[in-house]
């Protein structure tokens, strides 16, 4: 990442004596689709207002193209925000909603013509322009806000769930377009989102933040097949979060049986946690496999059976496309490949979140 | 089921029956008692001169100042309204919730006694001019002048601005102000590109109350003009005490026109469906 756009520095704020932002540092590079993925009130859409200029955190820089704007306020800042309300001005059509920026700038009309029908055409709502933006549906409207922010040409994106509020299929159909809009106008795309499906599908890199630090940075395949702690585990996909004692280099104990695995560096008879994925688990009839357990339900989800086994006191989740008669008793066996192995938390903030 | 149906809503309509005794009461009936007068001459035969009368040089110049007087204090209550209503849309909420018990406060104090307070006030040797002679300035001669009665008219009137602007302000989502920032506007592109125009509701309920009440009152210029400027009230008030009950029907009756007029004018913004905010 050797052309660095966007910079966060030692970055902290908290809102009524409850830290939000703890010394959160994160580069970002040109032209990278960058998402911060995390539960509510991990603090991801502070960063973005942050960004944007909405809010001043109490220490630490914003660095744009190397120069610090910390203490500019939005409206001299090159980036634009797609706010997950939409926000669209009521009192303005369409094509004046996608031209309140450019005519801002003093932009020549037939220039602000162009882009205005430039950027309804990316957005797919050709012919649109005199339209009432309250007339729209949810994702209409969401479209109109992301023209209104393109045709400014930011430097940097900024979208704070703008999927949000969008029933399920209209958002797979978004996120799409999204991806699409982000080839066609080659911009630095900062998104912010609690779903990690979403994150998963767009992402170049995803930042995954829980109580406002980092747990882990990279692609979506690295997030989802090497977890780094119980968190980003249990937060990305389902997952077997069980304890295990590592033997040695290549072998971990699980409920008392030693698994063959591939991870190493963890030392000898360490505790440990493990990470399974459901679609790695593999039913075999009794007697086979590493483990045995009785089917104590079995949950039709469409392309897929949810199976959970019980073995000894652990309820193991089981992803198949073959059902298993509940109360039979089953064997379990998985790839060593797909055994994933981490340290034990540290901080609460590693740890699977629960509702509190 | 329909026969039900039918109960009901005569029922309901039963609910409608008090305020509708009272418009008839209060309302149609003095209006047609006002018609009679203004269409007969004392001897009971069809005229309108009563109403024409209007355009005679004494009473062209009372409905001009009033005019003036309307207009004059509908602006400088707009004018007001703005700074101080933007002043406290930033104050925190319990400051809000004081300043505007500060602005609602007066109007519960009898109109009649804040302006005979503020006639002291105004007075050649009252409050005013003798603050301004201790800090070493000219006293001034508003007293009885078109001044004082402008003066009474705003100070009576501005809540009455003040609130449903108030209302229109605070109801507008922070979400577009944010929004147009985002987009490039600085704080005064804000107002007027965002905030001015989507108050405008309030600000049309606020001209309609404060433009109507001002244009027709005549305590206020009684009390602080000194009976030197009169207002078309004044006239309308005097033709009733002391003239022709006739005459000052007719004026009222060509006043109610003018006024119908000038709200039909500002009423014409508001016919695209959009409710204003009365509250």
């Amino acid at each position: 990442m050797s052309d660095v756009i966007l910079t966060l520095e030692h970055i902290s704020k908290s809102f009524d004596g409850k830290q939000i932002l703890e010394d959160f540092n994160l580069e970002i590079g040109r032209n990278e689709f960058v998402t911060l993925l995390g539960p509510s009130g991990c603090g991801k859409s502070t960063i973005l207002r942050i960004i944007g200029g909405f809010v001043r955190p109490d220490a630490g820089r914003v660095l744009f193209e190397g120069r610090d704007i910390s203490m500019l306020p939005p409206e001299k800042r090159n980036v634009n925000t797609v706010f997950q309300k939409y926000s669209l001005f009521p009192h303005m059509s369409v094509a004046d909603n996608i031209a309140f920026g450019l005519k801002l700038k003093k932009k020549s009309t037939s220039y602000i013509n162009d882009k205005i029908a430039y950027a309804l055409k990316l957005v797919n709502l050709e012919g649109y322009d005199d339209r009432d933006p309250l007339s729209l549906s949810g994702g209409q409207q969401q479209r109109v806000a992301i023209a209104r922010a393109i045709v400014n040409e930011p430097q940097v994106l900024l979208l704070d769930e703008p999927l949000g509020a969008l029933d399920l299929k209209l958002r797979h159909e978004m996120q799409r377009e999204l991806i699409k809009i982000k080839k066609e106008v080659g911009i630095t795309f900062l998104y912010v989102t609690h779903d990690q499906e979403e994150a998963l599908m767009m992402s170049d890199r995803i930042i995954v933040m829980n109580k406002g630090i980092i747990q882990q940075a990279g692609d979506s395949k690295s997030i989802y097949d090497e977890p780094q702690n119980a968190f980003v585990a249990d937060f990305i996909g389902e997952s077997n979060i069980i304890d295990g004692i590592m033997v040695r280099d290549l072998l971990v104990n699980i409920q008392g049986v030693d698994f063959p695995c591939v991870d190493t560096g963890f030392g000898e008879n360490n505790p440990v946690d493990v990470v399974i994925r459901p679609e790695d688990l593999e039913i075999m009839p009794e007697g086979r496999g590493y483990l045995t357990g009785r089917v104590i339900s079995v949950i039709f989800k469409g392309a897929y059976y949810e199976i959970k086994v019980l073995v000894d006191d652990y309820e193991w989740m089981i992803q198949s496309v073959d059902p298993a008669p509940v109360g039979d008793l089953v064997g379990l066996t998985i790839d060593p490949d797909n055994i994933q192995i981490m340290h034990k938390p540290v901080r609460d903030d590693e740890e699977v979140a629960r509702d509190e | 089921m329909n026969e039900n149906e039918a109960r009901n809503t005569n029922k309901r309509a039963l609910l409608s029956g008090p305020y509708l005794i009272w418009i008839i009461a209060f309302t149609v009936l003095p209006l047609i008692v006002i018609f009679r007068y203004a269409l007969s001459d004392g001897a009971g035969h069809v005229t309108l001169s009563n109403i024409t009368a209007i355009f005679s040089p004494i009473h062209r110049k009372a409905l001009w100042f009033s005019l003036k007087v309307a207009v004059g204090c509908t602006l400088l209550c707009i004018l007001l309204s703005y700074p101080m209503v933007l002043a406290m849309k930033h104050l925190g909420l319990g400051k809000r919730g004081f300043s505007l018990f500060i602005i609602i406060l007066p109007m519960w104090m009898n109109f009649i006694l804040r302006i005979l307070a503020l006639q002291m006030i105004l007075s050649n040797n009252g409050l005013l001019n003798l603050l301004l002679t201790k800090l070493g300035f000219e006293p001034l001669h508003i007293a009885n002048t078109e001044t004082a009665v402008m003066i009474g008219a705003v100070y009576d009137y501005l809540p009455y601005m003040m609130l449903p602007i108030y209302t229109a302000i605070m109801e507008i989502n922070e979400d577009f102000i944010e929004a147009a920032k985002d987009l490039g506007a600085g704080g005064f592109t804000v107002f007027r590109k965002i905030i001015f125009p989507l108050s405008l509701p309030g600000l049309l309920s606020g001209t309609i109350m404060v433009f109507v009440p001002s244009m027709t009152s005549f305590v206020i210029s009684n009390l602080l003009g000194g009976g030197k400027t009169q207002l078309i009230g004044n006239v309308i008030e005097q033709e009733f005490t002391t003239g022709s009950r006739n005459l000052g029907s007719g004026l009222s009756v060509a006043l109610m026109i003018f006024v119908l007029i000038g709200m039909a004018f500002t009423m014409r913004h508001n016919t695209e469906g959009k409710e204003s905010v009365v509250w």
